[in-house]
């Protein structure tokens, strides 16, 4: 079983859905960070049963709308002087402003494309987001 | 204050605004000679990407009538977008030449793209499949012309309620009125869709396909025409087409005070014999829309009632 532990001033990214750890490592670009990083494939979790994790070994900014978008179900651990000083519970973000495309191809994104376009979260439980511009939902 | 703002959508406008753009319709209406000269020295760019003549002759018999100037084009490849110019590039410049503009575009979004970057008002005269927000005041200021009131209305749709954008924000405007009962009436093909009646929690609703069982109880009979662009396939249009003919014998078991609506152009969905019916009132509809479209244009050019 591995612990989190060894990060003295850092982030650990836990519970992510096993298979989803590398697209968080590659969205939040830690494969080009100069930091010490980690990521742990298919652990062992009695919430999951299997689980990803990522440890950072500082604390960086992180795109929490991106990490809600992939995984709502995700924690969040900033580690300080090896202790935890906060966690952060994530949920769909009720906004996402250039991340999504829209799927409506009588959009007027797919010939506009200098646009960061903001999707507006309309079903939760669907994971539904409208575009700004057509009104279109595209589930994730 | 209307003023400088832009209509993309009906909801962008509240209830006591549009109260006031039916409020100085009505007032053109009792005495159009007092607009003559109301827009006098003003210019309306009509940016037409695709061809509408309906909804362009509207808006231009509008402004002049106002005393206004339109100038434009009437499809896109005699504009500067057949260069290859964006939208958002486009609003700018005419912005440097008119006081208030007016798109129509296949690409659904693009009035909305436009006004972010637009210093005059845009108005937005059909964007794909997506708003036509002036159809939908005209429908409104007809409504209540005929009715008195949007509340305590019991309104039929009736034809294609899935593709239909005039149904789609006639049902969205009206939703914010008290008291109005929706009758969708369409064959299990073109219903309405379900993210248009998941947002009617405060009003009654329900689904037919049959004409016939649901006209007695109407105050208001909106018809719609089934498009034959929307089909892949030629013999399902050609059965659709015909499913709904309003005709004397439909009528007669309507009330005496029901209004017709329909958003022309008709194709098969009313029969010419019931044109003299007092009940239809689609042609006077489209003379609304040009008088609630000078509403809109004195009204978000700044001009108000003249006294
Ligand atoms: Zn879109």
């Amino acid at each position: 079983m591995l612990k989190i532990n060894g990060i003295k001033k850092g982030i650990v990214i836990d519970h992510i859905k096993a298979g989803s750890g590398y697209k968080i490592f590659k969205e939040l670009k830690l494969d080009e960070a100069d930091c010490t990083t980690a990521l742990i494939k298919n652990a062992p979790s009695n919430k999951l049963g299997k689980k990803d994790l990522i440890k950072i070994d500082n604390v960086i900014d992180i795109n929490l709308d991106v990490l809600g978008l992939i995984d709502p179900g995700l924690t969040i651990t900033i580690i300080d002087d090896e202790k935890i000083v906060d966690k952060i519970k994530l949920s769909l973000p009720k906004k996402v402003v250039g991340i999504l495309k829209c799927k409506n191809p009588r959009c007027v994104t797919t010939i506009e494309k200098n646009e960061e376009i903001t999707f507006t979260l309309v079903n939760a439980e669907k994971k539904e987001y409208k575009c700004e511009y057509c009104d279109t939902r595209t589930s994730l | 204050m209307l003023k400088g703002k832009h209509l993309i959508e009906p909801s962008d406008f509240t209830v006591n605004e549009l109260e006031e753009i039916f409020t100085l319709a009505d007032d053109i209406i009792q005495d159009p000679n007092k607009y003559l000269d109301a827009c006098k020295g003003k210019l309306l760019a009509t940016l037409f990407y695709e061809p509408s003549t309906r909804t362009r002759f509207s808006f231009e018999a509008a402004m002049l009538r106002l005393g206004g100037q339109v100038f434009g084009f009437s499809e896109a490849s005699s504009s500067s977008v057949s260069k290859g110019e964006s939208i958002s590039d486009t609003i700018r410049v005419v912005g440097c030449y008119a006081d208030i503009a007016v798109m129509r575009h296949p690409k659904e979004g693009a009035p909305k793209l436009a006004s972010k970057y637009s210093d005059i008002p845009v108005i937005n005269a059909g964007d794909g499949g997506h708003q036509h927000p002036t159809q939908t005041l005209t429908d409104l200021l007809t409504i209540r012309s005929y009715k008195k009131s949007f509340s305590n209305n019991v309104i039929g749709l009736c034809g294609d309620l899935k593709f239909g954008r005039t149904v789609h924000s006639l049902v969205k405007a009206l939703s914010r009125y008290e008291n109005i009962k929706f009758v969708f009436i369409a064959p299990p093909e073109l219903k309405i869709p379900s993210y248009i009646t998941e947002e009617l929690t405060n009003h009654e609703f329900y689904q037919t396909s049959n004409l016939e069982e649901a006209i007695p109880e109407l105050d208001i009979l909106y018809m719609t025409r089934i498009q034959k662009e929307r089909f892949f396939n030629e013999e399902e249009y050609l059965r659709l087409k015909g499913y709904y003919k309003l005709d004397h014998d439909k009528l007669n078991n309507a009330k005496d005070d029901m209004i017709i609506l329909h958003p022309l152009p008709r194709v098969d969905e009313i029969s010419p014999e019931i044109d003299n019916d007092k009940r239809a009132v689609y042609f006077n509809q489209a003379k609304y829309g040009m008088y609630v479209r000078m509403a809109l244009i004195l009204k978000l050019l700044g001009g108000d009632i003249i006294c």
